[in-house]
């Protein structure tokens, strides 16, 4: 485990979080805290509402939060990110990495990434940066990932692989930098090589000031990636948090001694 | 405060608490100079005597009018639409000027200046647009033409079609109806009998016509139609780019717009032709707008010509055109670049025809829809080769897009060949804006507008592409204005 928690600052509280899709109730009074600098991952069996959790923190508006509350602090500002719009959480620096990323035809994906950067950078009064300068920022980043430059002009995510396309997320988060990454299932679909690269790259963008969210029904991405808290969901809620080991545990028992 | 202005303010003020997005709506209240409601020989005569036109115009429009009568309605598009009472339509409107013919743009009715001004089109010499030419069209008639000077230097010739029946009727004589005869189809007939004014473009032999030339046509009046001829001509090695903008005020009534516009290349002659249609299209329940029943054409009647239609129709009420081309001469090439956007109650059903009588002719096709709303959305093509077209060529791609689940898109794709060298392909597809994708792009921080904005631009890139900068950029934006309240 990490340094004690009175050192680190608050990033995210989640607090009674009840929410659903069309009037199906999901999460049932959720609780989770994560502070700056921390890995927490989230594990479950099918269907206990972690892809739901991710969309409600990203702000997806088919999705309803019925009660409870979910608090952000970044740089001594805290919002409520209940009822903020999707773009508006992203400016302030949430992130999801999809678990099926969306195909925009027509957008090559460097003009995609260079709209969505400097959109942020208008939110936070930096200078927007312009094609040339953007393009060598994008490359650079895409050397993290050893990707190739043909991504630069491929329209998003169009005919790209399983692995292409969750690459191309954790470019996305590493070109945006964001505060808060919540990555939903980035493992699944992965080859060991891809996830490797994957795991290596989330691992470059971790600092101090930074937390990350990993979503995954296995184990396999921790031993790459090494989570400060391992929390179950079942059934809507946080039904135990443990460190790493905990995922060691699941990998061997599975769930059904946790949910009695 | 002028009387102009206080309209022109109840307007706006109306459009702001409305949130209606369509900036165009506003009326010029300005004295007319408006015949009497109907149509018969005697009206011709009228419109006729007040151009001041000669006897083979007249003779012209009279048979065209006598062809009309004994013509009915096409009733195979796939919208339906009112009857049209053609006897309760005025068919010459024109804004009365202190000046009967002004000589030049000083002379224009401010009030006019005002309004072409207010939609952007800047016409005075001091304000024009730098690197394009423009002809004003106001309900019945031109009111004015730029650079047209400067135009002169090289040998071109831009003026109203008015202009060039009286100073250029040997041209006239020579194209007028060759590429669309008078009694080509219903709508083409009538306006054959009663065109009021349009553009005339020559470029003679050799000339790359230095500016981009275009007109912009409003329609102001009430209870009237628009019916404006416009004619291009480019002769031996000559090129033009044209473009071609319209707006008209937000009305209850449907009103009638029926155009013909002809194009003709000679040898290795090139015309681009670009429009931008934003007509009014309605309420949301469908009340008012323009009925836009068009024909357009063009000839490549020489070798190695090229003609290419790039449109972009974001207004009506109902639009039915099919910008076309017929390639004579040999290795002659049409294009077809359309954007269609259709929103509200609107219904539109456009397409093209390639006919390839030439030799190693080619065409290409690409056309885009976009529906949301209650809308319809058809494109309909034919694509026919004759047993002359030896080595003929012809792509066609069709892409429709749906924004939400109450709109409609079809594609009625016509193939005839009769030459069995001819290769002929075509690809269609159908996709939807979801809030899938809407969500993606939002969570990385791009606002509804930029991630409608990036979705449209992609789905309409291969088109924006043909169109000139500036008029990309409006295309783009009216698009996006038009969608804004559709996606999310």
């Amino acid at each position: 485990m990490l340094g004690p928690y009175m050192e680190r600052i608050k990033m995210l509280e989640i607090k009674d979080l009840r929410a659903g899709i069309e009037g199906k109730e999901i999460l049932k009074g959720l609780n989770l805290s994560v502070n700056a600098g921390e890995v927490h991952a989230i594990m479950g069996p099918n269907g206990s509402g972690k892809s739901t959790l991710s969309k409600i923190i990203a702000g997806h508006p088919q999705y309803q939060v019925t009660g409870g509350s979910i608090d952000y602090e970044v740089n001594f500002k805290k919002l409520s990110l209940v009822g903020m719009e999707p773009d508006d959480r992203a400016k302030e620096g949430v992130f999801l990495a999809f678990q099926y990323p969306v195909e925009i035809p027509g957008v090559p994906t460097s003009v995609f990434l260079r709209a969505a950067f400097n959109a942020v950078c208008r939110h936070q009064g930096a200078e927007e940066m312009d094609p040339i300068d953007f393009d060598k920022y994008l490359r650079s980043k895409m050397a993290l990932f050893h990707m190739d430059d043909k991504y630069i002009d491929r329209p998003v995510n169009v005919d790209f692989s399983g692995g292409e396309k969750k690459r191309n997320e954790i470019l996305q988060m590493a070109v945006l930098n964001p505060r808060l990454a919540i990555l939903d299932e980035t493992d699944s679909g992965l080859d060991i090589d891809s996830m490797k690269i994957v795991a290596e790259g989330v691992n470059k963008l971790k600092s101090k000031n930074n937390a990350i969210i990993l979503i995954t029904h296995y184990q396999r991405l921790l031993n790459y990636i090494q989570p400060d808290f391992v929390h179950i969901l079942y059934d809507g809620k946080i039904i135990k948090t443990e460190g790493k080991e905990l995922a060691l545990q699941v990998e061997d028992k599975g769930y059904d001694w946790l949910i009695k | 405060m002028s009387d102009v202005k206080q309209q022109q303010e109840v307007q706006d003020s109306k459009l702001a608490a409305g949130g209606e997005d369509y900036r165009y709506g506003f009326v010029t209240d300005i004295e007319t100079d408006t015949i009497a409601k109907g149509l018969n020989e005697e009206i011709i005569h009228i419109i006729s005597k007040k151009k001041n036109e000669p006897q083979w115009m007249l003779d012209w429009r009279l048979k065209a009018y006598r062809h009309w009568q004994k013509m009915t309605e096409p009733q195979w598009p796939n919208f339906e639409f009112g009857p049209i009472d053609y006897q309760a339509l005025s068919y010459y409107s024109a804004p009365k000027q202190k000046k009967d013919n002004p000589k030049n743009l000083q002379e224009v009715d401010a009030e006019l200046i005002k309004t072409f001004e207010r939609l952007g089109i800047p016409i005075t010499e001091q304000k024009r647009l730098t690197g394009v030419a423009v002809d004003a069209v106001f309900d019945s008639i031109s009111v004015g033409t730029t650079h047209q000077a400067e135009l002169a230097k090289v040998g071109v010739i831009f003026c109203s079609m008015s202009e060039a029946i009286a100073h250029h009727p040997e041209l006239v004589q020579k194209y007028l109806g060759s590429v669309v005869p008078a009694a080509d189809n219903f709508f083409a007939a009538l306006n054959s009998a009663v065109f009021s004014d349009g553009s005339f473009c020559y470029i003679p032999k050799g000339v790359r016509c230095p500016l981009e030339l275009s007109t912009y046509f409003r329609i102001n009046a009430a209870d009237t139609g628009q019916f404006e001829r416009t004619l291009i001509v480019c002769e031996d090695d000559a090129y033009v780019s044209y473009l071609e903008g319209c707006t008209a005020p937000m009305r209850d009534t449907n009103q009638l717009h029926a155009a013909v516009v002809e194009l003709v290349t000679l040898n290795n002659a090139e015309i681009k032709y670009s429009t931008v249609q934003n007509w009014y299209s309605g309420d949301k329940e469908g009340k008012g707008g323009i009925y836009n029943f068009v024909t357009k054409r063009g000839k490549c009647l020489g070798v190695n010509s090229k003609i290419s239609w790039t449109q972009v129709e974001a207004g009506s009420a109902i639009t039915w055109k099919y910008p076309s081309v017929i390639m004579q001469g040999d290795n002659s090439i049409g294009k077809f670049y359309s954007v269609a956007l259709t929103n509200g109650r609107m219904a539109a059903d456009t397409g093209t025809k390639m006919i390839h009588i030439g030799k190693n002719t080619k065409s290409t096709i690409v056309s885009k829809g976009i529906s949301s709303d209650y809308s319809h959305n058809s494109y309909r093509g034919l694509v026919k080769v004759m047993p002359s077209a030896t080595g003929a060529r012809n792509f066609s791609q069709c892409d429709s897009m749906l924004v939400g689940n109450n709109c409609s898109a079809n594609t009625f794709p016509y193939i005839e060949v009769k030459n069995n060298t001819a290769v002929v392909e075509h690809e269609a597809s159908t996709s939807k804006i979801n809030a899938e994708q809407m969500f993606y792009l939002r969570s990385r921080g791009l606002d509804l507008e930029e991630s409608i904005s990036l979705i449209i631009n992609g789905f309409c890139k291969d088109v924006f592409k043909e169109l000139p900068l500036e008029f990309s950029v409006e295309a783009i934006k009216l698009l996006e204005m038009k969608l804004e309240g559709s996606v999310g």
